[in-house]
């Protein structure tokens, strides 16, 4: 096993058992925080595959902005063990048959999906996160929907800055 | 001529001509891990005695004056006294969170040097998205504040937490389009490019008044960053006791401390990059005598120094600005430093379309 490979079992490991705590643990506050776990993790992932722009878009939009908005959220809510609901049967059973659809249609994909199988990731070499080839892709094939998406932003930060401003 | 390049060079041939390669890499990840954490007790010590000076000089005071030369040695005592003290965990605290929450901040700030470029060559990683990869780490500091806030199990702690959080999200926004700003006109995330980009002028000279614009609103939004006054609502004494970090003591107060002083040399190490030229010397056109003696001076002086007259500079504030409200310093940030700093980004972008810069 060379130096990658193990990087690569430590941070699958971590980010399965984070994920597998964001559900198990009783305090959301410890959830949220689990979360930020597995998010680093994945960054790692991507590292590993030499999109570094990718690892760190992630960290700056999923750990930095939206993951510390719910912390905002949950943290000012004051969630105790008190004010949680109580589980009954019925509900546990939703949960099982609804998360084992998800979970078997999950399978069913990646089994059909043929064209990755016995196929090895890129590790070091690959191009396709850097930050260059993203960009020529984004301001050649889609540029369009580049650009409505970046105007959708525009126009939301606007927003806020107006609804801001009207006292 | 003093230069850190030719100390890495010699240490990292020594290694490997004693040692395997993996072992010498080994052990030149614990040297910079050995490096990093001194730089940090080294900046901690004579920072916080500079900042005491600076307020005792803005005041007409003496500032420290009894232990070794001019109080030389007075943080160090403080710290002595520091790690003397007992570690507290009050009763109502989250136990894990309210313990790991002072190294998670220590680490952030631990993991933001890694790009920058103290001197020629001298530089930990230089990964190809240096700059956004600052901006990324350093906005996961607020995740340590907020764990600390909250695990406290205090109102005050929980509300110096949440006016820190709100005042670090947003103005990490006018940071950002700050920064974009000069990236404009270097066309590359990388540090040592930016740096090298700079060689016959800095940007705040060459990009002329946008980036001028740009480097007031990186100021503004860097000491908003790290909490310093006038911005330091999080802490503010009179309402909320010590903020986020009021039940802390000790050694974890320390470390919160320490951050607070790495924070600010990490902003002022990034404006000096961005735009003083990080280690490059001062260059005048074709002088070129002048230009010969101004690269005499080795370049990890330059850097320090430009770094120090930014952090001189911050510190300048805090005994010059009254603190401002909370309502306030969310106006300055949404109202008035976003729009700005969005139409200097677009100005400088037709400037640097049209070509109008050195």
């Amino acid at each position: 096993m060379n130096a990658i490979e193990i990087l690569f079992w430590l941070l699958s490991a971590l980010a399965i058992i984070s994920a597998m705590m964001v559900l198990l643990s009783k305090n959301p506050v410890h959830s949220v925080l689990w979360l930020i776990a597995v998010f680093f993790a994945i960054s790692g992932h991507y590292i590993l595959l030499n999109a570094q722009f990718l690892a760190i878009v992630n960290i700056i939009v999923y750990a930095g902005a939206i993951m510390v908005l719910f912390l905002f959220v949950i943290m000012l809510m004051n969630l105790n063990k008190e004010s949680e609901p109580k589980r009954n049967f019925w509900r546990i059973l939703i949960g099982i048959i609804s998360g084992g659809s998800l979970l078997m249609i999950l399978v069913s994909l990646i089994r059909q999906a043929t064209e990755i199988n016995n196929k090895n990731a890129l590790m070091e070499s690959g191009n396709i996160g850097l930050i260059k080839t993203l960009g020529k892709l984004l301001f050649s094939d889609y540029v369009v929907p580049f650009e409505i998406s970046s105007v959708l932003f525009l126009s939301a930060m606007v927003g806020a800055v107006v609804i801001g401003k009207k006292e | 001529m003093f230069s850190l390049e030719g100390i890495t060079n010699f240490i990292h041939e020594w290694l490997n001509s004693h040692l395997s390669a993996i072992f010498a890499l080994l052990a030149e990840f614990v040297l910079v891990g050995v490096a990093a954490i001194g730089l940090f007790a080294f900046l901690g010590l004579v920072l916080v005695w500079m900042e005491r000076k600076v307020a005792a000089v803005m005041q007409l005071r003496l500032g420290p004056n009894r232990l070794g030369p001019k109080g030389i040695f007075q943080t160090s005592a403080d710290t002595l006294k520091l790690i003397m003290k007992e570690a507290l965990t009050p009763d109502n605290a989250d136990k894990l969170l309210f313990n790991l929450a002072p190294f998670v901040v220590i680490i952030v700030a631990m993991l933001i040097l890694a790009p920058i470029s103290f001197a020629k060559n001298f530089q930990i990683w230089d990964i190809n998205i240096g700059v956004l990869y600052v901006t990324a780490i350093s906005s996961l500091s607020v995740i340590g504040v907020l764990m600390a806030g909250w695990s406290s199990g205090n109102k005050y702690s929980l509300l110096g937490a949440m006016r820190s959080g709100a005042q670090i999200v947003s103005y990490e926004l006018s940071a950002g389009l700050s920064i974009l700003t000069i990236i404009v006109l270097t066309g590359s995330l990388k540090i040592s490019d930016i740096v090298a980009s700079q060689e016959n002028g800095w940007w705040i000279f060459k990009g002329h008044i946008p980036a001028i614009i740009a480097f007031v609103i990186f100021i503004i939004a860097s000491t908003a960053e790290t909490n310093r006054a006038p911005f330091d609502l999080a802490e503010a004494e009179s309402e909320l006791t010590a903020g986020f970090h009021t039940e802390y003591g000790g050694m974890k107060f320390a470390l919160f401390f320490l951050a607070e002083y790495i924070n600010i040399f990490i902003v002022c190490a990034i404006g000096a990059t961005l735009f003083l030229g990080g280690w490059m010397p001062f260059h005048i056109g074709h002088w070129v005598a002048f230009n010969h003696i101004m690269d005499y001076i080795p370049s990890s002086f330059w850097f320090f120094g430009k770094t120090g007259f930014l952090i001189f500079l911050i510190m300048w504030f805090r005994w010059t600005f009254p603190r401002l409200r909370i309502d306030q310093l969310l106006n300055l940030e949404w109202k008035y430093l976003l729009p700005i700093s969005m139409f200097n980004l677009l100005l400088m972008s037709v400037m640097a379309i049209m070509g109008w810069y050195f």
